[in-house]
């Protein structure tokens, strides 16, 4: 039996894993399911602990990092990211 | 003459960053562009390459030097020239860009269905994400004009956007990962739509699982002056005063600054007061009211005592 991992990115409205999901993105190394961009219109979880609560791991966290001085009101990428993995095993 | 945007229509771009005008374009302009790039049944178009390599050779669409400007850039009653004279396409450009903006490039983008992938043993994949051209700082913005000839249904996987992104200063690709956002859409129209994009707004193209070929036309174009309010020539324009926050007034109507301080669903509990203050920004520039304000955002952190 081999492994695959299967990683589902979501973005948060705030960095509390209670937070509703604003985006989000699924790769599956399984290879049943070809994800791309715009695929779906409603996110996969509520929340961030909805998707911990169906067995995705967490593995990475965005950090907080201070505004640059004089920048303080510059916006740019989405803020609130949380990477999680689900490992299948099977005939792959 | 060409019919300038309303404070309303500058207001929802500010806070969108797109406008859109329904089947603008009459059938009779749509069917002579559609000949002119020889438009023809999905079975008589052979690869991906032909196709464009034939439009190039035959079509009335010119070469454009970045930087022509608008009014020189296509042969007079080609149906190019007639769509940028229409007078709500000629009064948007000036109203975002001025009567003297510039060419920074065009492209007819087609998305081909299923079967041309199929064909060619590739993978068909929708575009991802991205904001177009490269890092821009700017608090000048360029604009970004689609034209669609032909009608886009759900299935043809039209330009795919994100309202409200057009302030946040990205690098490209850089927010590809981002699969999906709260609040996205996808363009649907009747033929002969025109959509006018900040060219800061993230967008990227749909799938096309539709039987048929998905066109649109883009133009990028630069202003030459200050986008100060050129939709408002005669400066009627005054600030609205401040209104009670928190413990509001519902009784009041809605107004401009309702338009102004819209939120989106894709936006952080944190930030989105950030992106209400960008458009508090953009909107001084766009009135030349350097000290106006919407609900307190500015006024309150510019009260600097020390
Ligand atoms: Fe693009």
């Amino acid at each position: 039996m081999a492994k695959r991992q299967k990683v589902l990115v979501l973005y948060l409205k705030f960095p509390s894993l209670e937070a509703e999901v604003i985006s989000w993105a699924t790769f599956d190394g399984t290879g049943k399911k070809l994800h791309m961009t715009g695929d779906s219109d409603t996110p996969p979880y509520p929340t961030g602990l909805d998707a911990l609560l169906d067995g995705w791991r967490l593995f990475q966290a965005s950090q907080a990092i201070p505004e640059q001085p004089g920048e303080e009101h510059r916006t740019s990428y989405l803020k609130h990211e949380f990477f999680f993995e689900k490992l299948e095993e099977g005939d792959f | 003459m060409p019919k300038l945007l309303t404070t309303e229509q500058m207001a929802e771009f500010a806070s969108s960053g797109c406008l859109f005008f329904d089947e603008l374009i009459d059938e009779q302009t749509n069917k002579e562009f559609l000949d002119d790039i020889g438009h023809t049944d999905i079975d008589k178009a052979d690869s991906v390459n032909d196709f464009y390599k034939n439009i190039k050779a035959t079509s009335s669409i010119p070469r454009i030097p970045a930087g022509t400007p608008l009014k020189e850039a296509f042969p007079k009653n080609s149906p190019l020239d007639k769509i940028f004279k229409n007078e709500v396409v000629e009064g948007a450009i000036t109203s975002l860009v001025g009567s003297n903006t510039i060419v920074d490039h065009q492209f007819l983008h087609i998305t081909f269905p299923t079967k041309y992938f199929n064909q060619a043993n590739q993978r068909q994949m929708s575009q991802a994400n991205h904001q177009d051209s490269t890092i821009d700082p700017r608090s000048t913005f360029d604009v970004q004009l689609f034209y669609f000839p032909t009608e886009v249904t759900k299935e043809m996987g039209g330009t795919r956007y994100h309202p409200g992104t057009h302030l946040r200063i990205v690098n490209e690709m850089a927010i590809a990962k981002y699969q999906n956002i709260l609040g996205q859409k996808s363009i649907v129209c009747k033929p002969g739509t025109i959509g006018i994009f900040h060219s800061g707004l993230w967008h990227g193209a749909g799938v096309n699982f539709s039987e048929n070929i998905r066109y649109m036309f883009k133009v990028r174009l630069q202003p030459t002056e200050k986008q100060e309010l050129l939709w408002d020539p005669e400066k009627k324009y005054q600030p609205l005063p401040n209104r009670a926050l928190y413990w509001t007034d519902e009784s009041k109507d809605q107004t401009i600054n309702d338009i102004l301080m819209k939120p989106y669903p894709w936006q952080e509990a944190d930030t989105n007061r950030l992106d209400k203050i960008n458009v508090v920004k953009f909107w001084r520039l766009l009135t030349g009211h350097k000290k106006m304000d919407v609900d307190y955002w500015l006024t309150r952190i510019e009260n600097e005592l020390y």
